[in-house]
């Protein structure tokens, strides 16, 4: 592992970003326009705004950091690059941390965007930590990245890979709790619902959203989170291969 | 220059891709401080040997050595240097971004930058995207990366296809110069007018050796002067075997 390679990747993937404004722009605009969207769609329900615009704020980076993830990596694979790399004196923890830090960076300014929007303008409530829920949205983003990461390996073009958009993240976002309180889903779908790490992101981002203060269930939600970023990663480095057929 | 000591031994390499024998068994040497020329047509099983030779290819028996290592080992990584035919690089980043990338993974000296664009004759398109060079600049931004760490054996599949014939000449006097130097070149081609600029020939046909010679070995073995016609005539002198 090596401080200099890591740096140098995410300075480069950074640096890709940018030759990409539009892509920028979307990721940066895209967001708020949502919430914006939202309160009036639940314009005759404020509290209802209330409850899931603030942790919306947190799921945000995790949905597109899965999705910028997947397909940087799939052009990494496609183009030869990937292959050069592994030639090359750099390990996979080099490469996988410095896509982590470019997407966190790129994960933080998206939620701070739309956090300020939020906040600011379109009065969600701050009844709980703001600089908590804009923290538990940069680990989402790096959450997205693993499992963009991860998931990559399966797709062979870019077709396929937003194909796994609606495969891995729809459910977990359905599930999670968001649209309907997990207590009222039917106890299969809790039971499976447990076992998605956006549950946790979830839960975690209601309560720095409302209370501020995450208690031991929210600790459990930040260590599996953690645990589910790091299992990502490392199934993601198992498909980094140095040799191929 | 008459050093015997050879830079890579291949030896009863086996390999598989896709439900086919690729390799069956060959073996070969390629010496150091010489420029080794890997001649066949094309789906002869040159990528495939050139890629088991800098170890991203999985074999399914044989064994490859390359400076005195097992091919692919972690200390070869900073001294073998590998051209793939599809030229590999960023698009959407410069010549001279890519070149930097890489070289920082290298742990190469920024001063290598320049140089190795001087030495493809980029130097006028070291600020365009890659994603903009047309086949051959791209190819040889791809070529730069390669000559970056200053790797004691270079092996470049198909360096030179679709290049100028001016810049052709170029490149190969580069190669003669970098041979010269120690380093150990390793060029494939489908054309058997670059054939000339090599020391020593490894000729494929269909995943097996058909020849490792000299230039002029081969011409004395065959009695043909065109390089071409020599590797009909060894064709048909071993068909009937």
């Amino acid at each position: 592992m090596s401080v200099r390679i890591t740096l140098a990747t995410a300075i480069r993937v950074l640096t890709q970003l940018r030759r990409d404004p539009r892509t920028v722009a979307l990721l940066l605009a895209v967001p708020p326009v949502l919430l914006t969207l939202l309160k009036y769609v639940f314009q005759q329900q404020p509290r209802a705004f209330q409850t899931v615009g603030a942790p919306l704020v947190g799921l945000f980076p995790f949905t597109t950091m899965f999705l910028v993830t997947s397909i940087t990596m799939l052009r990494e694979r496609s183009t030869g690059t990937l292959e050069r790399l592994m030639t090359m004196p750099l390990a996979k923890l080099d490469l996988l941390l410095g896509y982590g830090l470019a997407f966190a960076a790129v994960g933080s300014i998206q939620a701070l965007i739309t956090a300020g929007v939020g906040f600011a303008l379109l009065g969600l409530g701050v009844a709980g930590s703001t600089p908590l829920v804009i923290a538990l949205a940069v680990g989402n983003a790096v959450l997205g990245m693993a499992l963009g990461l991860f998931t990559s390996a399966f797709a062979r073009t870019e077709f396929q890979a937003i194909q796994f958009f609606p495969a891995v993240v729809l459910p977990q976002l359905l599930l999670c709790g968001l649209f309907v309180p997990r207590a009222r889903m039917a106890p299969l779908l809790q039971g499976v619902s447990d076992a998605l790490p956006l549950t946790y992101a979830f839960d975690g981002l209601q309560r720095a959203a409302v209370r501020g203060a995450l208690g031991a269930r929210g600790e459990l939600d930040i260590a599996v989170i953690a645990g589910a970023t790091l299992l990502a990663m490392s199934l993601g480095a198992a498909t980094l291969r140095r040799r191929s057929r | 220059m008459m050093r015997a000591v050879s830079a890579v031994d291949v030896s009863e390499l086996v390999v598989w891709r896709g439900g086919q024998l690729v390799l069956n068994g060959l073996s070969c040497q390629v010496r150091a401080g010489r420029i080794t020329g890997l001649l066949g047509p094309s789906g002869c099983g040159k990528t495939t040997l050139m890629r088991a030779i800098v170890g991203v290819q999985i074999v399914s028996s044989g064994s490859v050595a390359v400076l005195s290592e097992p091919a692919g080992s972690r200390q070869l990584r900073r001294r073998v240097g590998y051209l793939t035919q599809e030229p590999s690089l960023y698009g959407d980043l410069s010549v001279r971004e890519n070149l930097r990338y890489f070289a920082r993974v290298l742990g190469a000296d920024e001063a290598r930058i320049g140089e190795v664009i001087e030495t493809v004759s980029l130097a006028d398109h070291a600020e365009r995207l890659a994603g903009r060079l047309s086949g051959g600049q791209l190819a040889r931004a791809s070529l730069a990366t390669a000559l970056l760490a200053e790797p004691e054996l270079l092996v470049l599949d198909e360096p030179t296809v679709g290049l100028d014939p001016v810049l052709r000449r170029d490149l190969w006097a580069h190669f003669r110069r970098l041979a010269a130097s120690g380093v150990t070149l390793l060029v494939s081609s489908h054309v058997m007018d670059e054939a000339e600029h090599c020391d020593e020939l490894l000729l494929m046909r269909e995943g097996e050796l058909v020849a490792s010679e000299s230039p002029d070995e081969l011409r004395r073995q065959t009695g043909r002067h065109n390089l071409e016609d020599a590797f009909l005539t060894l064709i048909e002198l071993r068909a009937p075997r």
